[in-house]
């Protein structure tokens, strides 16, 4: 533990800092930055795609790609020291010992060909003159205290070996065994699910209350934030928008830009009630896909998936990764075909359908990755009119209810001869679902389409969703591993773990009254469940 | 949905839509056009226009027949009615340079249409279909084994030398490296959200391949195509040379180098000339492929 007179110096001072690219730009791309951060504190640097918070959180690490972006103004301070003018051998030194970084992707922050007990050590080696036989006694210790299970067995794994979040374990033991003084953690658990989230988030709490370490938590998650930071340092577009605590931020912001940003945060709180009245649009029965050949190898990647999805009703899946929850998507929309059961659309049964061409007008599907999900090489008109046209719709009267059904998604119809590269990923996302709803399916099912999104476009497509559910009458088939999402739209859920629903019922009922332990770890893992970021307050107690 | 939706509400929130640019698809002519902006491009493009504006106008450029015997003028040294001097059977040497560029770029030209063509036909086919992989691919590998010049020779040697066998047994070799490359992209773009996203909206084989698939294909098919163009410069040489290629009396440079041989020692220009074009062709040729790599696919070129 640090004393008193320690903490008030802060540990970190970035001040005034300015980066641009080289050659500069119009306007350099982090503009005249200042925050301190002191022993023991958490700020939480926070701002959406493009708001200059990873490149700042480089620069500290002196790890701005050299040919292309420089410091072009200010100090960056630590303990005193300013790391933009120390040279590339002190530089190495202070790496580690007085401030390290956990990365987002722990699988890519570590080698793949070396021992993660070797890769720790490897850190003790190049920075200590401890012996071997010392080196590993505290390689191992700190792999307790970064509470892996038989330490003797992860000291010879190889990082594929291990799972995602011991991976992020060991990378958090990498960073904090010289104890430095400062601890950097861009994204670290966007990457993982919710579950190991919370542990991790408990460990770099848990490590920085030992150690008196300051911690400076990039994200761009408000409910970690809430759940972690003291101090909250919100950027946008490069510039600092507004600093404060903690509470303050999220209850009482100053500037729009916070509000807006905050109150983008989808609640926990179930807004939609049950459609029971509804007739069936879907039905899927007795479901399940197997990969591999039977026997040995066999993967049961979903298991006897049953639920129905009525008219006009967003039904959600929800479930963390390897749950099963996309198998089943593809095995609705037939891209992968299912091992046994029934998918019942609109009353005929599609799984033993081979020719697919009939079922695929019915229903559509929205991607993950809008970058990825829109032929780069065709125009918006193209990708739209190609369905349309493929089920015969003359060219010209496709390409009317393209740009009609782009006015839909709230993009002119002006838009149509333009490349996907030339709008930005919310905007692509609209276009995507503006393909699927053009071809006017009974079923849309939309597979983590707002994942990738910053929380600002996630919470505008979300409210297109339910506003394309209002006027069309269709149903949405919506998976998530985001309960805040499904809380946000769904009417019903079904709750996956490991290739079986664990739990199903209207979200209402699912989300305040969790009948599986699963169901009920999830929402205990959800960071932040009791505030209710829209109203700036906390969620008045669940009944 | 009802197509009588109503129109939407005045846009509540404003949409920063950016600035028009070039297209994706004018991405690659933007490319074309750039390449021109480094040196080693521009001399190598300049001796290609060259040689390929000679080859055209042939019959302006000289006006001696490249075919026509003289043998009381063999032999001789350059001078004003013979600008290179005259072979062995005192041909004009510089008309038959001239001359001989035609056959050098038909060569070249077609067997990238063949060798192209082909190995993109075979790498849709394997690259999209599971079970014609296993077998083409196959086949393909057992063609590969085989270096090129000797199955060309082969070939030759089976169907007789003339411009279009000699063509193809050129071609024949090339197709491999074409197929696995096409075979490697479509592969690569099979999965792509893109592909499964037309897919849903009920696109068919071929349309898919077309319009999803091919374009990919584009940018290193180019540059495969300079290669080969080069390399079959490269081969008809030394198949004429070693008098498996086109019939002696065409001229072509590999058939100048092989009459020369025998007066190696005394005239080492009758092979000289001949040569120079092979290797200011096929130098021309390759460095326009290494601009048009580095320009159409960047991280190959940072590697290397």
């Amino acid at each position: 533990m640090t004393n008193q007179a320690e903490t008030d110096l802060p540990v970190l001072s970035v001040r005034n800092v300015t980066i641009d690219t080289i050659p500069g730009g119009a306007k350099p791309i982090v503009r005249d930055i200042s925050f301190d951060v002191r022993a023991g504190e958490t700020v939480c640097v926070v701002g959406e795609s493009g708001s200059g918070k990873s490149v700042t959180s480089m620069a500290m690490m002196g790890l701005l790609p050299k040919d292309a972006l420089r410091v072009t103004g200010g100090q960056i301070l630590l303990d005193g020291e300013d790391v933009l003018s120390v040279s590339e051998g002190r530089m190495r030194a202070l790496r580690a010992s007085k401030v390290s970084m956990v990365f987002q992707e722990p699988m890519t922050a570590l080698n793949p060909v070396k021992t993660v007990g070797e890769q720790v050590d490897e850190v003790l080696r190049i920075h200590t003159k401890d012996s071997r036989a010392e080196r590993r006694r505290k390689v191992l210790s700190m792999m307790e205290r970064v509470h892996l299970p038989d330490v003797e067995r992860i000291y010879r794994s190889y990082p594929h070996q291990l799972s995602g979040g011991q991976r992020q374990r060991i990378v958090i033991a990498m960073a904090l065994i010289l104890r430095p003084r400062l601890l950097l953690a861009d994204e670290p658990t966007t990457a993982l699910d919710v579950t190991t989230q919370k542990q991790i988030l408990k460990l770099i709490k848990e490590l920085q209350e030992e150690e008196g370490t300051a911690v400076v938590f990039v994200t761009h998650d408000f409910g970690v934030v809430s759940e972690i930071a003291d101090r909250i340092v919100v950027m946008n577009r490069g510039d600092l928008v507004e600093t404060g605590d903690c509470r303050q931020i999220l209850s009482a912001p100053r500037q729009d830009y916070t509000r807006m940003l905050v109150s983008s945060v989808p609640s926990m709180q179930p807004r939609c009630a049950p459609l029971t009245d509804q007739p069936k649009v879907l039905e899927v029965v007795g479901l399940s896909k197997r990969y591999g050949k039977p026997g040995k190898s066999e993967v049961l990647a979903a298991s006897d998936i049953t639920f129905t999805v009525r008219k006009g009703e967003i039904t959600g899946i929800i479930g963390e990764s390897g749950s099963g929850k996309s198998t089943v998507a593809r095995c609705v929309m037939r891209l992968t075909d299912p091992t046994e059961g029934a998918v019942v659309l609109q009353g005929q049964d599609i799984a033993p359908v081979r020719n697919l061409r009939a079922v695929r007008q019915k229903v559509q599907y929205i991607f993950q990755d809008p970058y990825r999900s829109l032929n780069p090489r065709r125009t918006i008109a193209q990708s739209l009119m190609e369905g349309l046209v493929n089920y015969g719709m003359p060219e010209r009267e496709a390409r009317e209810k393209a740009a009609r059904t782009l006015e839909l998604v709230n993009l002119p119809a002006a838009v149509m001869e333009r490349y996907p590269h030339q709008f930005s990923g919310g905007q692509r996302q609209r276009i995507a679902i503006a393909r699927a709803i053009v071809m006017e399916p009974d079923l849309l099912i939309a597979d983590e389409a707002v994942s990738a999104l910053d929380v600002s476009v996630q919470a505008q497509v979300l409210a297109l969703f339910e506003d394309i559910r209002e006027r069309t009458g269709i149903s949405v088939l919506f998976i998530t591993h985001d309960l805040r999402v499904a809380a946000q739209i769904c009417n019903a859920l079904v709750v996956m773990q490991k290739g079986c629903i664990v739990e199903q019922g209207a979200t209402r009922d699912v989300l305040t009254n969790p009948s599986h332990p699963y169901t009920r770890a999830l929402i205990d893992a959800a960071p932040a469940p009791d505030w209710d970021f829209q109203n700036f307050r906390p969620l008045p107690l669940a009944v | 949905m009802s197509s009588d939706t109503p129109a939407p509400e005045p846009q509540s929130q404003t949409l920063s839509l950016p600035e028009m640019e070039g297209g994706g698809a004018s991405g690659l002519r933007a490319v074309l056009g750039g390449i021109l902006s480094s040196w080693s491009a521009r001399i190598s493009a300049a001796v290609l226009l060259i040689i390929v504006l000679m080859s055209v106008f042939a019959p302006l450029v000289t006006s001696h027949d490249p075919i026509q015997l003289d043998p009381a003028i063999r032999l001789q040294p350059p001078s004003a009615a013979h600008l290179l001097g005259t072979d062995s059977y005192g041909r004009d040497m510089f008309a038959r340079i001239v001359y001989g560029s035609r056959i050098s770029l038909l060569v070249g030209a077609g067997t990238v249409i063949v060798a192209l063509l082909f190995g993109m036909i075979i790498g849709v086919l394997t690259g999209y279909f599971r079970w014609v992989d296993a077998v083409l691919m196959r086949v393909m590998d057992g063609l590969m084994a085989i270096p090129g010049v000797l199955l060309a020779i082969a070939l030759v040697a089976i169907s007789g030398g003339t411009l279009v066998t000699v063509l193809v047994a050129i071609a024949v070799p090339e197709i491999p490296r074409v197929a696995r490359m096409v075979r490697g992209v479509i592969m690569g773009v099979r999965n792509e959200p893109y592909v499964e996203a037309a897919s849903v909206l009920g696109t068919g084989m071929w349309p898919m391949v077309w319009r999803h698939m091919l374009p990919n294909t584009v940018a290193p098919l180019i540059v495969q195509g300079t290669y080969i163009f080069a390399a079959a410069i490269m081969t008809e040489s030394i198949l004429s040379f070693l008098g498996a290629g086109i019939p002696p009396e065409i001229p072509s440079w590999g058939n100048m180098m092989a009459d020369g041989r025998l007066y190696f020692l005394l005239k080492p220009e009758l092979i000289f000339f001949p040569g120079v074009m092979v290797s200011l062709t096929v130098l021309s040729v390759n460095m326009l492929g290494d601009v048009l790599r580095d320009r159409l696919d960047p991280r190959m070129a940072k590697r290397l």
